[in-house]
């Protein structure tokens, strides 16, 4: 009996922490699928997101809440300046040389982000959160919120993605690059609303992550590896694939606390994101792997 | 004037010249086949008009306007439309969807042009929130040829539009082309079913080696006892 009520209540923190994942899988998987490269300074785009999203509720005193749209706000400019500054320059090169500077450009951000807010560790003023008992299960407010937060999101990107003619047209990107030039699609622009929505998705799971502990210039980079393991999961270059992705890599990484150490967390989503490439690298979704 | 014309092009993928000295031209309301052995340039020189390869020397003429190495999204803006021989749709997008892509750079209202798509291939209306990717082979080609029809082309490019298909799907395909043509569309297209393109086709051209070994109309072509011994397989 206890052992199934821990597992309920490791479930939700899962389906928590899969939320996050997911809205940083979303991004990862949409920019490979249109541009073809791992885009390793995803983490940092969410640990940015975070901070502007802190900045603003500070400055304006507004509601927590605001952080998101904020946040949003703040990662997708810095994705797009950071896309046309260095990224753009360099698409018709490899992608591994892309892959690179990417790695080199999560290095940047991150020390704006050390340079701006400092090293040490913020929080955004949640104040003290009383649980919510559910039976044995308890649920604290803002575990709610974020799962609320994340469904908000992902129907809006699915609306986007399914009723707009630029959202189709970044599905068509994805799909099939070369015809989707025949046809007369723009790239460039297409390019540039993905960054745009890669780099909101991003500052969406930073800010959640920001509200369920806290805020380090590291935050987004720790969370990197879980947030690939996520979309290569989904299929890469597949959104909703990431979504599930991040659902099942979450709740692995909690669930395997009741027999493994919680530092362990990080290398089970590793030793899952291996073991996909391993066996199905196409991922649940099919993705173009 | 005619609507299509490339003259003398010289080109390839960067290497050594595919393309040395092709000619073609293509009139309104005029199905124009380019037939000839493999690796002799055919749908390099599809390409080629279209922009995706570089022409290195001759020119490409759009109703006597150089369009030389133009770029891809100014010939559609132009009016032509392209469908490449292998992967021509959108996999995971609907069929509805493809087509509203073809229409991409349309402003205004399109479902005029959609409709005039299902009319000409009714089968895609049935299937119109199909995944196009779950499709068969031959209703892939109908939504890639239905995607291109959506700017209303005045030139349509098919690159070997009935590859893998079957024999009755081929002749449907064939059917659907004259179809479009009287819609006053030009067709110019590639095609290894030489003598069944060549039976429908108001003129041909047989290419070798990147350049024109015969030009005439359809019916002269496949009654030339030389091309036939060649390039028809007797």
């Amino acid at each position: 009996m206890d052992l199934l009520i821990d597992l309920i209540q490791l479930t939700v923190y899962g389906v928590v922490l899969g939320s996050i994942l997911a809205l940083g899988a979303i991004g990862v998987s949409m920019i490979f699928g249109i541009l073809r490269f791992a885009h390793f300074a995803h983490g940092d785009l969410m640990t940015i997101g975070a901070y502007v999203g802190l900045s603003f509720i500070a400055v304006t005193d507004a509601p927590i809440w605001w952080a998101l749209p904020a946040g949003m706000t703040g990662a997708a400019l810095t994705a797009l300046v950071v896309d046309q500054a260095v990224y753009k320059h360099i698409r018709r090169t490899q992608p591994v040389i892309l892959l690179i500077s990417s790695f080199g450009m999560a290095l940047v951000l991150r020390s704006i982000v050390q340079i701006i807010w400092g090293p040490s560790v913020q929080s955004y003023p949640t104040g003290i959160q009383r649980p919510w008992w559910i039976w044995e299960i308890s649920i604290v407010p803002n575990h709610v919120w974020i799962m609320l937060a994340t469904v908000v999101i992902v129907t809006a990107l699915h609306l986007f993605l399914t009723r707009t003619r630029i959202g189709k047209a970044m599905r068509a990107m994805s799909d099939n690059m070369d015809l989707a030039l025949v046809t007369g699609i723009p790239a460039e622009r297409v390019i540039m609303i993905t960054w745009l929505i890669g780099g909101a998705l991003a500052a969406g799971a930073g800010v959640l992550l920001g509200m369920d502990s806290r805020l380090t210039p590291t935050m987004g980079w720790n969370i990197l590896l879980p947030v690939f393991a996520a979309a290569i999961l989904g299929g890469i270059g597949r959104p909703y694939g990431a979504i599930a992705g991040g659902l099942v890599i979450g709740m692995a990484m909690e669930i395997s606390t009741l027999f493994l150490e919680p530092s362990y967390k990080p290398a089970v989503a590793f030793v899952i994101m291996v073991a996909v490439l391993i066996v199905r690298p196409q991922g649940i979704f099919k993705g173009a792997l | 004037m005619k609507l299509l014309e490339a003259n003398t092009v010289y080109g390839g993928y960067g290497g050594a010249d595919i393309l040395k000295g092709a000619t073609v031209h293509v009139d309104k309301d005029e199905i124009v086949v380019i037939v000839g052995p493999n690796g002799a340039g055919k749908s390099t020189l599809m390409k080629a008009v279209f922009g995706l390869l570089h022409v290195r020397e001759g020119e490409v003429l759009y109703k006597g306007e150089a369009i030389t190495n133009g770029k891809p999204e100014q010939m559609v803006r132009r009016g032509i439309a392209y469908v490449p021989q292998e992967k021509n749709v959108f996999p995971s997008l609907t069929v509805e969807e493809n087509l509203e892509m073809g229409a991409y750079l349309i402003r205004g209202d399109i479902r005029p042009r959609k409709e005039k798509v299902y009319e000409v291939f009714p089968k895609l209306r049935e299937r119109r929130r199909q995944q196009a990717g779950l499709m068969s082979g031959g209703e892939r080609q109908m939504v890639a040829m239905g995607r291109a029809l959506m700017i209303d082309p005045e030139l349509l490019m098919l690159d070997e539009p009935t590859a893998g298909l079957s024999p009755r799907l081929i002749d449907e395909t064939f059917e659907r082309i004259i179809r479009i043509r009287k819609l006053g569309i030009g067709v110019l297209m590639v095609e290894q079913n030489a003598k069944q393109a060549l039976a429908i086709a108001d003129r041909g051209y047989v290419l070798a080696t990147g350049a024109n070994r015969f030009e005439d109309t359809g019916p002269n072509l496949l009654a030339n006892r030389e091309v036939a011994e060649m390039f028809l397989g007797g």
